[in-house]
């Protein structure tokens, strides 16, 4: 019932205000990544836990020869990783690109990896271990692409490379994750 | 409109809580051996909530009767609960946690002995069969064997509910096969619950029991009927569009009775 | 995390209609666009019930029009029972997603949040705008399907497997109408993860000067920790759908075990849990209720001691319940399961926390009716929804107290006791801490102040006509109905049928009384008297700038706070009894 109109609210005059031209400041963009850093981990964790129940559920586990190639890719991966952290350190934009190359040859690596596993008749559905092989390293790979978005992205504009390589150090922590996993679950 | 919403408030509880103290609508009376501990666990829940209930809805509508102002202009001062929020904290954690401590001890106690203990000896043992949107029940007959399940000679077509292979597995032969839970009156009883498609429940309100079926597994359920009659059981686990639809029957009968109906069945095996 | 001014990161006003309206970055858009959503979900999620109970009432009595609509499920009028299952399904699946955790969270905490703390506008604009849109996307992929296959699935807004993972041979409406279901979820989990990434990390960064975590709104600490409950839970969610998806198309058997025979047919899968399927679901699902509640506590505690003109008792003790709630909520998901055939003893591991989370509850409840006391209540439609919150809220509550304990919940487990204490606190609770915040904060969205008088009257006879709905199905529960039936051909169920009749006509006739509401809505955006900036007298940053706000909040002054939200019934050393936040010290 009260709609009586109020002496108009105080403002006060406020501090002077930094304009930072354009997009939020780096530190945001780097509690934005440390969040979805936070989700990510959880959606595997998740998968991880439905991994272990479904290997315990059934008799059926059949082993996979994880394709030796996944080896170099991870040494491409975490190469990668060395190349952004050498941009960021030495600002040299000659290091993102190296990055971006490198991490484009992960994915692509990947993909052979797929093919190799494909021509031993192992496929997606062939039995659960591959199925979760996968699952987990198409997942991976679909967060890297989304990763190199970021560093093009990066690319165009300086700010937020430090939330870029966080993310990007992220995906070759969660992909040794994954591999440990799935060498210990086909050993 | 303060003054409203406290006699709606007082009136709602009061009518609704009636409602649950005459038993209007009630659970039907109990035919197990364990169902008397859930009837006291649940009665003993209903008074402790209860007695919530209306203190909380009571309280609510004595404050806003007591408080509401109808227009602006009253000059009273507002007041602090006394103690602040502290009376709160302990009133809930000591009422509340004490209640969930007694609640939880005994209840614990009368969950395990439904599902966490083995069946009596000598308990007669019943398979059933769930599927979309019937149950079946089978008895091992004669040889006290039951023949072995396979899912490829499964047919409803052919009435072969439980994939038995008579031809194959001696076992199976005698295997009796009915579309009701016939059972003898105060024996214990075991069932093992498979599921041919989809998740089921099998679910008798009289015997206060109930449990899913899971496709992959099968599971144990055992209880011991008191009163010989016919009880409806149904399933409460949606298993597509029959769900609605599915039911058999438990009859209980008399020692007497069941063992004349197992003769005759067996017989025209 | 520092907490600087908040600088003026945000785009300049965009000139064109459809960047201003549409494709708009502006947070107020967006959770304008949020409520609009959740408005036409809940108007579809309603009509569905209508035609759900109708024809639990009256099972052979044709739908007037219905026929024309649906030629395959309601052929003449009368729907099918698997028709039945998939409005059901489809009821809980929009109520649930893009009502409950929309409006409350996505709506109103994307057009306040940023406005509370003092920004101009959320840390992300361009992934909150993303975020809308997929959640749009997700609802018309889920509505799709009405019109595609054999109609939507019928497996429920909880689609266990392996009903839902087997394909088309489950029964109609589990061909592409469940994969289209899985796929929309998926969908909102994306959207709603993007979400909390704004909510957060706005939250934590862009605080205005002198708005400490402390001095937080407590709608807005409701928000924050709702969007961290709503990180875990969706993230665990997506992989679940995406698993589910796999074995409905890609022949993977996460889900499903050997042996299965559907309409006689030996289905090609083997090794597979159901249970996994149950455990992940639910591990979201029981979180995912409290991210539908936990704004609406935020909105009434904000709300009633505006009304009162005293604070909200206990404003430290509110929040750390808060966030015991949200812990909590983690542990006791096999709470749905007592009788899935998990192990029995992790029944009783999943009551204890169960039971417990009730002791948080119960504090916040009793400061919510200890704020009362002593209070100067005014009556609002706002502050009536907020009460009544309260009330119902104790109701659906206290029913929880019979399913938390497995003992209990072998009787009552499946039964309408089950429906009953879900819609208690979500349908209704949840819905009138929605409309709780409509009424309160429509002047400041809108600049216009809804009509005080049919406000009143669409609280009446909703309070009355949701207690009319939903406490006799606690009776129908006692008795032994069960739930999810399309008609009650049971011997048993008989006597029972004149009591749905009543829940039938209680809410058609309350589902009447929203139209109240909405022509309430529409037509006080268009001839609602023009709004003050602060018609009811309340102290947080929303109520400090103008009714609505301007592109960037706060007119190129961002607010310095020196108060907290909760400083109301003083004298404040003027003629006010209340001081704002953004008050000099």
């Amino acid at each position: 019932m009260s709609t009586a109109v109020l002496p108009p609210s105080t403002r006060v005059p406020a501090a002077p205000v930094v304009a930072s031209g354009g997009g939020p400041r780096p530190s945001v963009a780097q509690t934005g990544v440390w969040i979805g850093i936070a989700t990510i981990s959880m959606s595997f964790a998740a998968l991880t836990s439905a991994l272990v129940v479904r290997q315990s559920s059934a008799p059926d586990w059949q082993h996979i020869t994880l394709p030796p190639l996944l080896y170099l890719n991870t040494l491409l991966l975490v190469a990668s990783s060395g190349t952004l952290e050498w941009s960021r350190r030495r600002q040299a934009p000659a290091g993102l690109l190296a990055t971006l190359a490198l991490g484009l040859l992960f994915v692509a690596g990947q993909i052979l990896a797929w093919r190799r596993l494909g021509a031993q008749g192992v496929f997606l559905a062939t039995g659960p271990s591959s199925a979760f092989f996968y699952l987990f390293t198409a997942l991976h790979a679909l967060h890297v692409l989304g990763g190199l978005g970021g560093l093009v992205y990066v690319q165009r504009r300086a700010a937020a490379l430090n939330a870029a390589a966080l993310y990007w150090h992220f995906m070759a922590v969660l992909w040794l994750y994954l591999l440990v996993l799935l060498t210990w679950l086909n050993r | 409109m303060g003054k409203l919403f406290a006699v709606v408030v007082t009136v709602i509880a009061l009518v609704s809580a009636a409602i649950f103290a005459l038993h209007t609508w009630w659970l039907p009376p109990d035919i197990s051996t364990h169902g008397s501990r859930i009837d006291r666990q649940l009665n003993e829940t209903m008074i402790v909530v209860g007695i919530l209930f209306v203190a909380a809805q009571l309280a609510l509508a004595f404050f806003v009767w007591r408080f509401g102002v109808g227009s602006a202009a009253t000059a009273r001062p507002v007041k602090t609960f006394p103690g602040g929020p502290t009376p709160m904290v302990v009133l809930a954690t000591v009422l509340v946690g004490i209640e969930i401590l007694v609640l939880t001890f005994v209840g614990s106690k009368v969950w395990a002995g439904v599902y966490q203990t083995p069946p009596a000896p000598g308990a007669l043992q019943i398979e059933v069969q769930a599927e979309q949107f019937a149950f079946y029940f089978r008895y091992a007959g004669s040889d006290g064997k039951f023949g072995g399940m396979h899912p490829d000679l499964m047919s409803d077509a052919n009435e072969n509910f439980f994939g038995l292979d008579p031809a194959n597995d001696t076992t199976a032969r005698d295997d009796i096969v009915v579309a009701s839970l016939v059972i003898p009156v105060d024996q214990p009883i075991l069932l093992q619950l498979h599921a041919k498609d989809v998740n089921h429940a099998f679910y008798v309100p009289e015997l206060r029991i109930q449990q899913d079926f899971v496709p992959g597994m099968v599971i144990p359920l055992h209880f011991t009927a008191t009163t010989p009659g016919k009880y409806e059981l149904v399933c409460t686990q949606l298993c597509g569009l029959g769900h609605y639809n599915m039911r058999a029957f438990v009859e209980v009968k008399t020692r007497a009775d069941f063992d004349q109906w197992l003769k005759e069945k067996a017989a025209a095996q | 995390m520092t907490h600087g001014v908040a600088t003026s990161h945000a785009p300049p006003r965009p000139q064109s209609f459809l960047r201003r309206n549409v494709f708009s970055v502006d947070h107020k858009v967006i959770g304008r666009q949020y409520l609009d959503l959740a408005l036409v979900a809940v108007v579809t999620g309603m009509v569905l019930s209508w035609v759900m109970r109708f024809h639990l009432g009256w099972p052979e009595t044709p739908v007037p029009g219905l026929g024309k609509l649906a030629p395959t499920g309601a052929a003449g009028g009368v729907i099918t029972p698997e028709y039945y299952l998939a409005l059901m399904t489809m009821h809980g699946t929009i109520m649930v997603f893009f009502v409950l955790t929309t409006a409350p969270f996505a709506g109103f905490g994307n057009f306040f949040l940023p406005i509370q703390v003092g920004a101009e506008d959320m840390a992300f604009p361009r992934i909150n705008m993303t975020s809308f849109w997929v959640t749009l996307l997700a609802l018309l992929v889920l509505l799709s399907a009405f019109f595609v296959g054999d109609g939507p699935p019928l497996s429920g807004w909880t689609a266990y497997a392996p009903l839902s993972a087997v394909g088309k041979d489950a029964g109609p409406g589990q061909g592409v109408g469940q994969t289209l279901w899985a796929v929309s979820i998926a969908m909102f989990c994306v959207a709603q993860l993007l979400g909390s990434l704004n909510f957060i990390a706005t939250t934590l960064d862009l605080r205005t000067k002198g708005m400490s975590l402390a001095r937080l709104p407590f709608a807005t600490w409701a928000w924050f920790i709702t969007s961290v409950i709503g990180l875990v839970a969706f993230a665990v969610l997506m992989p679940a759908c995406i698993l589910l998806i796999l074995d409905r198309v890609a022949g993977t058997s996460f889900f499903i075990p050997a042996g299965l025979v559907i309409s006689d047919r030996l289905q090609p899968h083997a090794g597979g849990s159901p249970l996994l399927w149950q455990h992940l679901f639910w591990f979201f699902g029981h979180p995912e209720v409290y991210i539908a509640i936990l704004p609406g506590f935020g909105i009434v505690s904000q709300i009633l001691p505006v009304f009162a003109r005293k604070p909200l008792l206990g404003p430290r003790v509110f929040i750390t319940c808060l966030i015991a709630i949200a812990f909590l909520s983690y542990t006791v998901w096999g709470h749905h399961m007592f009788l899935s055939g998990m192990n029995p003893l992790s029944a009783t591991l999943f009551s204890v926390p169960t039971l417990v989370i009730t002791i948080p509850a119960a504090i916040v409840t009793l400061l919510w009716i200890g704020t009362i006391y002593g209070a100067r209540l005014r009556f609002t439609a706002a502050s009536l929804f907020a009460l009544g919150f309260v009330s119902v809220f104790v109701s659906g509550g206290l029913s929880g107290f019979f399913l938390a304990q497995p003992s209990t919940d072998i009787y009552l487990h499946g039964t309408y006791f089950v429906v009953a204490h879900f819609h208690f606190v979500m349908g209704v609770a949840a819905m009138f801490g929605i409309f709780a915040g409509t009424y309160f904060w429509f002047p400041k969205m809108f600049g216009r102040m809804m009509n005080e008088t049919l406000g009143k009257w669409h609280f009446w006879l909703t309070f009355i006509g949701v207690y009319c709905v939903f406490m006799p199905m606690h009776y129908l529960g006692l008795a032994g109905n069960v739930r999810r039936y399309s008609a009650f051909t049971d011997d048993y169920l008989q006597p029972l049928i004149p009591l749905h009749r009543f829940i039938t006509i209680a809410a058609l006739f309350t589902g009447a009384a929203q139209l109240i509401f909405l022509f309430n809505l529409i037509r006080s955006r268009f001839r609602g008297p023009k709004a003050p900036d602060n018609p009811w007298e309340a102290t947080t940053l929303e109520w400090s700038t103008s009714s609505p706000p301007p592109h960037d909040n706060f007119g190129g002054r961002p607010p310095v706070v020196s108060h907290g939200p909760n400083e109301y019934g003083g004298t404040g050393g003027g003629p006010r009894d209340y001081v704002m936040q953004a008050d000099p010290q």
